[in-house]
């Protein structure tokens, strides 16, 4: 299995001088199983680059997988360029949608309309097919491979993606913020509460342990953490946390905070290293252009 | 109970869809949402004492895409696995749909229903902490909550014959669910426990809601406390189901909730309070 990373940072794509060595482009995962077959993890700018690699193998399939809705995990989407050359083959996978009642579709009909876009979802000349996917329901590409949404948490519903190929296997969050009680210890919901916490968190390490490799939302550190609870997203801490509970042996702290220079993210990977020695978890930053083959 | 047609079961399904939720909670959900920062846990209890919201709620969380590992059975739960920003929306969509009227033309008094299902919520939920601590107590506390919920649907949108209803079993002193049975057809509990059972709830909570009329001597741990913490509800002056009748304690509840007496005087109180402060919320 191969893993290619093609974006990297959290919210807004941020090009410059201050991001040149681990990349500006919104998330987007390029995942060559065994046999071959393209899986895409979110269709952030990072998809762009990503698409024209593959204009030398066409006529390509290419299995993507949405974590969550939000723009910088969508929005480069429309500019896959193999979406417009006939013969290629888009498999779109995602979640339904509690709020607006609609499912995976609703992902590239928000974002081809008219006043934002030139070209409409008609005008396309690849075939698009949509799958909304059940948490914890499997999907397989080709003979070898199983793709498994696993509910996490986020403002919107948010899956992370497991992929497990002839025994090797690599589990991306998406977005991700470990839920927490909205009770304080004094009041009464509280123990009910830490129950169902519990009790949710023991459901996602079941499903992702033994895992080789976790490439998680690690944007925040503890200090800024503080005052962006309840956004939706993980800390270095927290991703170590369940890399170690899962058992993984590599993990890549991805969605970078936008403001984060190259310089400023080494900082705090250093800071990260003394606090928490690796100790048989191998640490990794994601950096565009960077993967690994395993 | 006989069978009923598609057709009664098309016009109980299609009416409950387009019900509105309360005056006062949609007011609350409304003015907290304002508020960026809100606190999760003041929706919840907003959300929670509120049987349309709370029903309309879990009818989505328990949709066929979200075929979770435990069904979602209470409104905590749902924040912990869909997260708070999705279940906020969802109540303001449901806010936005509009309010349910105080007055309905089967005269039915909404206030006494919600003060009497929170009552009996409130009970059940300190009952399934003493009989069954292995059940989540805030699935007794739902399923309380929505016992009744079939009546608001029928007041609602059959008032006519829920007026009928309702006047039969004051002047004969029947139980409701009997002269609901001979006008409307069925009864809430059917009416109620068919929408719960539509929207996929847990099967606790549907039949709950099914069962709390009949005699059963088996059941589950949440039907018995449903139907004794409605059986305390109806001796303790407090809101008011629109049935005259307090009938006997089924063998269920009988058995597996021993002796009612354990529920103190100072628990009513404090449930009943509880139950008041909703009522009150919104209304300054």
């Amino acid at each position: 299995m191969k893993i290619k990373f093609w974006g990297v940072r959290g919210s807004i794509p941020v090009p410059g001088p201050k991001t040149v060595k681990y990349g500006g482009n919104t998330t987007c995962i390029e995942i060559r199983t065994d046999s071959g077959e393209l899986v895409i993890l979110d269709g952030g700018t990072g998809i762009f680059q990503l698409a024209q690699s593959l204009l030398g193998e066409m006529p390509v399939t290419a299995n993507v997988f949405l974590s969550h809705s939000h723009w910088d995990h969508i929005h480069g989407l429309p500019f896959f360029v193999p979406l417009f050359v006939p013969g290629n083959r888009l498999r779109l996978h995602g979640a339904y949608d509690l709020v607006s009642g609609r499912g995976v579709e609703q992902v590239m009909d928000v974002q081809l309309q008219y006043s934002f876009f030139p070209i409409r979802e008609a005008e396309l000349k690849a075939s698009i097919e949509y799958f909304t996917l059940t948490p914890g329901v499997p999907v397989e590409i080709g003979d070898a491979t199983t793709v498994t949404p696993i509910l996490l948490n986020h403002p919107v519903v948010n899956f992370g993606y497991r992929i497990d190929c002839n025994g090797k296997s690599v589990f991306f969050t998406g977005d991700h913020e470990p839920p927490y009680n909205i009770y304080s210890p004094e009041e009464a919901g509280y123990e009910e509460y830490r129950q169902i916490l519990q009790e949710r968190e023991a459901g996602i390490l079941d499903a992702i342990r033994g895992v080789d490799v976790i490439i998680a939302d690690s944007s925040y550190s503890d200090e800024e953490y503080a005052k962006k609870k309840g956004w939706g997203h993980g800390t270095f801490d927290t991703s170590i946390r369940l890399a170690r509970d899962a058992g993984a042996k590599i993990l890549y702290f991805t969605h970078h905070e936008p403001t984060r220079s190259d310089g400023d993210l080494e900082r705090i990977f250093a800071e990260v290293l003394k606090k928490h020695p690796p100790e048989g978890l191998e640490y990794r930053l994601a950096r565009e252009g960077d993967g690994m083959d395993f | 109970m006989s069978a009923h047609s598609e057709d009664l079961i098309g016009k109980f399904g299609a009416a409950a869809e387009k019900m509105p939720a309360f005056p006062k909670s949609v007011q609350k959900v409304l003015e907290l949402s304002r508020n960026i920062d809100c606190q999760a846990k003041d929706i919840v209890s907003v959300i929670e004492k509120d049987p349309v919201m709370a029903a309309k709620i879990l009818k989505v969380l328990n949709c066929p895409y979200y075929s979770l590992p435990s069904k979602i059975t209470s409104i905590d739960r749902s924040i912990v696995y869909l997260g708070f920003n999705t279940v906020k929306n969802l109540a303001l969509g449901i806010a936005a749909i509009g309010v349910l009227p105080r007055h309905n033309r089967a005269d039915f008094d909404i206030d006494q229903y919600l003060r009497h299902s929170l009552f009996v919520a409130g009970i059940a939920k300190l009952l399934c902490g003493r009989i069954s601590p292995k059940t989540d107590s805030t699935e007794c506390f739902i399923a309380g909550l929505l016992h009744d919920f079939g009546k608001v649907v029928f007041a609602q949108f059959m008032p006519e014959e829920f007026k009928l209803a309702l006047d039969r079993a004051k002047n004969e002193n029947i139980p409701l669910h009997l002269a609901e049975r001979e006008i409307l057809g069925a009864d809430h509990c059917l009416m109620g426990s068919m929408l719960a059972e539509k929207w996929q709830f847990p099967v606790p909570l549907v039949e709950a809601i099914r069962h709390h009329h009949e005699d059963a001597d088996q059941g589950s741990d949440v039907l018995a406390c449903v139907m004794a913490a409605n059986r305390i509800s109806k001796t303790a002056d407090f809101g008011f189901s629109g049935s005259p009748c307090v009938e006997e304690l089924p063998a269920l509840a009988a058995n597996r909730c021993g002796n009612l007496e354990d529920i103190t005087a100072e628990d009513l109180a404090r449930i009943k309070e509880e139950a008041e402060m909703f009522s009150r919320i919104g209304s300054s």
